[in-house]
């Protein structure tokens, strides 16, 4: 049997309130809210949030990592080997990027749970749209990550039983590289084209799994054009009451991540024997039929998609425009940050990714970086590894800078205990500033600092505790 | 093993200290021959009468050129130190015990900086290719991690904390207006400051140390030739410095209300000097009030409060220039501005005039018999820092 093992989800926190768009320019936005990420996250950060629960779920390794994104942080350069030190995968496993296309979500994870390696499959999504247009309004912001792989590698919760695809080449939602917004053709287009080729899609996924439409108990579709989602439905011969939320009015919709992000939120609340189709129109129509396993009885996700869909925090309008550059805002008076060095970056991997730092064996002092020399007894070079990213911790003292350059001030600093040993100063992200105090709780996060040169510097920050968080006995056992 | 101090071998012969302003109309050159030459006439030497030279900047220029070019200094060594903020007192601590080897007769240790050159407010440190992951917060910010610390450790209100600091600045203030080479000459109350918008923490802009060029230096040459050139040097009693290990933000045990390494500085110094109660031996002290947090807890951290009770020895006037050991009686880096190499020098240039009686009527402190000073000198941040601690008196022994 080969199915999918464990599944984690990224719904940044932030929401933005569509009708402050409206409010604003007197038109655009809507109902609901969309989901925003923050000025420090990208589609990298991202899906390192989304695999990290998705790993956190289960004790499978990966022997391989496909990242897709429509919205890469970098072009040429891999952005899933940032994900892969991040996760402190072995260089063994490979990493590649699907790239470019909102089909990239759908195709890479049908692909995974056809090859014959235990896969994981993060797709994310930071969707642009010039202001009060629909796209601003309708996009969310978020990633998805799910772990393909044999019942031999670990406990299967939904066996994959097979797949329907219709390919159609079709100017129907594009945009050129380095472009601010998409562009899309006469929405009628898209609406009447994709209709055969969704028939096509499921007539053939439904032949290759010998179900009819009243087996399916979860329908998830989604797609690049929400009116052709809509209007076509009915061709699949699903009941209604069977369909899963597309989130489409709290989250909105995060293109390459969606289908991952809706079989995320179904799985969350299936039972065994159910089966779950994932319809995803993009270019042509992908079809996966799955059928949920007793495992899922066992299975916990960590911090599930309902959870974080219901907590989050609002952001302004104004500072939504400033982080997407919709706004120049004037920033503080301060020299712009250095580039990081490349060769200084690719030496400290461990630490700068994977946020390892090292333990001296004899005092059991823990070093935030790593160092050579303990601080305490002074032993040299007897250290080892102690990776640090599932820890929580603690405020030991905090600041609000307002002087130093950020891209969105101010800056909120603490110098964190965590568990078990070890401190290190780190910034503060996705929390109120007045709601800091000493004692507080918190959890390593990987975050883009800031781009200096054409160079993204990541590293992690700390956010207040929120849900799949590392427990102390985890710690404890360090 | 040990360290032994240089107590009563080197004497200061002269002290000179330039304006410490936005200088727009002078340039470090300019600066470096202004200090020299106050530092010349007051120790009554010429130049080419100096056999070595050490020049402290942090970041306004490199290597001994920058001193040798502008003074014309032929055949002479020249050094450049630097040592973070404390770069002015490190400048003097080698000079001083080249003097104390036997090597040199006399020295000088001049510190500059130029500052306001960059176009931004504050100072900015000198950038190094990194991995990218050191923390990047303002020196404001990593100061004012001391306030919520110290609140919770002793059980003080952050409002109450944050008016006492307030009152450093005031008194700080009030010292510099009555300072004519200070930068800012206008004194201002606690509870303006604290009406004032934060910038860091708690702090507002006037919890932070002036901006300003400026240069300063000090020529000393060995005791038994001192009344050569001079009928009333000071002795150096102690020389400390300590560098950490950034220990602080490594070791949940460091707490933030205290700055170890220059409580480390003192007991050193103490003992090199032979000071036994500081609070009844030292006359005046300068201290590196780079924040307002910061002189607080170096209050505490050189033995001139007990732990936990800066905060109220602040608000009960121990340290005003009427106060029971005069802190900054020339305003300090909050008054007197920062220019970060010439920093120490320019406190010792205070405790010249202070313990000399030559200082203005309005800020001259009362004569208790006591004839020591200290200058202290730090660089970093709490946690990860240097600190120096110097003792100088009027009488051997």
């Amino acid at each position: 049997m080969r199915g999918i093992i464990a599944a984690g989800a990224h719904v940044p926190y932030h929401r933005l309130d569509r009708s402050e768009i409206s409010a604003f320019f007197g038109k655009g936005g809507g109902r609901g809210t969309r989901s925003v990420a923050s000025y420090d996250e990208d589609t990298t950060t991202m899906a390192v949030a989304a695999s990290r629960r998705a790993l956190g779920a289960t004790s499978v390794v990966p022997e391989a990592l496909w990242f897709a994104t429509a919205n890469p942080a970098y072009l040429e350069k891999t952005n899933a080997t940032a994900v892969h030190a991040a996760l402190r995968l072995a260089p063994e496993v490979g990493a590649l990027d699907f790239g470019g296309a909102h089909r990239s979500g759908a195709g890479a994870l049908r692909t995974a749970l056809t090859s014959g390696v235990t896969t994981l499959v993060a797709a994310a999504d930071q969707r642009d749209g010039l202001a009060t247009s629909a796209d601003e309004a309708a996009s969310g912001d978020g990633a998805a990550a799910v772990l393909c792989g044999d019942e031999s590698a670990g406990p299967v919760i939904a066996e994959y039983l097979g797949a329907g695809v219709a390919t159609a080449e079709m100017l129907e939602r594009w945009r050129l590289p380095g472009g601010d917004r998409s562009r899309v053709w006469e929405e009628r287009f898209g609406e009447v084209t994709y209709g055969p080729l969704m028939t096509e899609a499921w007539d053939r996924a439904l032949a290759a799994t010998g179900l009819g439409p009243e087996d399916i108990d979860r329908l998830a579709v989604t797609g690049t054009h929400t009116r052709a989602v809509a209007r076509n439905l009915k061709r699949l011969g699903v009941a209604d009451q069977r369909l899963v939320d597309d989130l489409s009015g709290s989250v909105g919709n995060t293109g390459t991540a969606h289908p991952l992000l809706m079989l995320c939120s179904a799985l969350e609340t299936a039972s065994p024997g159910q089966t779950i189709a994932l319809v995803t129109l993009a270019d042509g129509v992908e079809v996966v039929i799955l059928r949920v396993t007793p495992a899922i009885d066992a299975y916990r996700p960590v911090f599930p998609v309902a959870e974080q869909v219901a907590g989050g925090g609002s952001v302004a309008y104004a500072k939504f425009l400033s982080w997407r550059s919709m706004v120049s805002v004037e920033p503080p008076n301060r020299p712009l940050p250095n580039r990081p060095s490349a060769s200084a970056s690719y030496r400290r991997d461990d630490w700068k990714f994977g946020f390892v730092g090292s333990r001296d064996r004899a005092s059991g002092m823990i070093h935030l970086p790593p160092a050579r020399i303990s601080e305490k007894g002074g032993a040299v070079d007897d250290m080892e590894a102690v990776p640090m990213a599932d820890v929580a911790g603690t405020v030991a003292s905090f600041t609000i800078d307002r002087l130093v350059y950020s891209p969105s001030p101010p800056v909120v600093f603490a110098v964190i205990d965590f568990d078990g040993g070890g401190r290190v100063p780190l910034e503060l992200t996705d929390c109120d500033p007045t709601e800091v105090s000493i004692g507080m709780r918190v959890e390593p996060t990987f975050r883009r600092l800031f781009t200096a040169d054409e160079i993204h510097n990541y590293f992690w920050k700390v956010q207040p505790l929120r849900g799949g968080a590392p427990a102390l006995s985890e710690s404890e056992e360090r | 093993m040990g360290s032994h101090g240089i107590k009563d071998q080197v004497a200061i012969i002269g002290v000179g200290c330039t304006p410490f302003a936005e200088h727009w109309d002078r340039s470090l050159d300019d600066l470096i021959i202004d200090a020299a030459q106050a530092t010349y006439q007051s120790a009554g030497v010429a130049q080419d009468q100096i056999d070595a030279f050490w020049f402290g900047t942090a970041q306004s220029a490199a290597s001994g050129l920058a001193l040798g070019g502008p003074l014309k200094i032929h055949g002479k060594p020249i050094s450049r130190v630097e040592n973070y903020c404390a770069t002015g007192s490190e400048a003097m601590r080698q000079a001083a015990y080249a003097v104390a080897s036997g090597a040199y007769d006399v020295v000088m240790a001049l510190g500059a900086e130029k500052v306001k050159d960059g176009g931004y407010q504050g100072l900015n440190g000198f950038p190094i290719p990194t991995d990218g992951t050191q923390r990047t917060l303002t020196a404001a910010g990593m100061f004012s991690l001391i306030l919520p610390a110290y609140a919770e450790k002793y059980s003080v209100s952050v409002d109450d904390l944050r008016y006492a600091v307030a009152k450093i600045a005031e008194k700080n203030h009030f010292n510099g207006a009555r300072n004519p080479l200070a930068q800012f000459r206008r004194e201002v109350s606690a509870e303006q400051i604290c009406e004032m918008a934060a910038v860091a923490g708690r702090l507002s802009v006037f919890d932070c140390a002036g901006v300003a060029d400026g240069a300063a230096a000090v020529i000393m040459c060995r005791v038994e030739d001192a009344h050569r050139y001079c009928d009333n040097p000071l002795y150096i009693k102690a020389l400390s410095f300590v560098a950490g290990t950034g220990a602080g933000s490594l070791d949940p045990d460091y707490d933030y209300t205290t700055l170890t390494e220059c409580r480390w500085a003192a007991e050193d110094a103490y003992t090199q000097a032979g000071v036994t109660d500081p609070r009844n031996e030292i006359a005046v002290a300068e201290v590196h009030d780079c924040f307002t947090p910061t002189e607080m807890v170096l209050m505490e951290d050189l033995g001139f409060s007990d732990p936990g009770q800066a905060w109220q020895d602040v608000l009960d006037g121990a340290f005003a220039l009427d106060g029971r050991l005069p802190v900054n009686s020339d305003g300090g880096l909050k008054s007197f501005g920062h220019p970060v190499g010439a920093s120490g020098l320019r406190m010792l240039y205070e405790v010249w005039l202070q313990l000399r009686g030559q200082a203005p009527e309005d800020r001259r402190i009362a004569d208790h018999g006591r004839t020591l000073g200290l200058t202290h000198n730090l660089g970093g941040y709490p946690g990860e820092m240097v600190s120096f601690v110097g003792i100088y008196g009027t009488e051997l022994g």
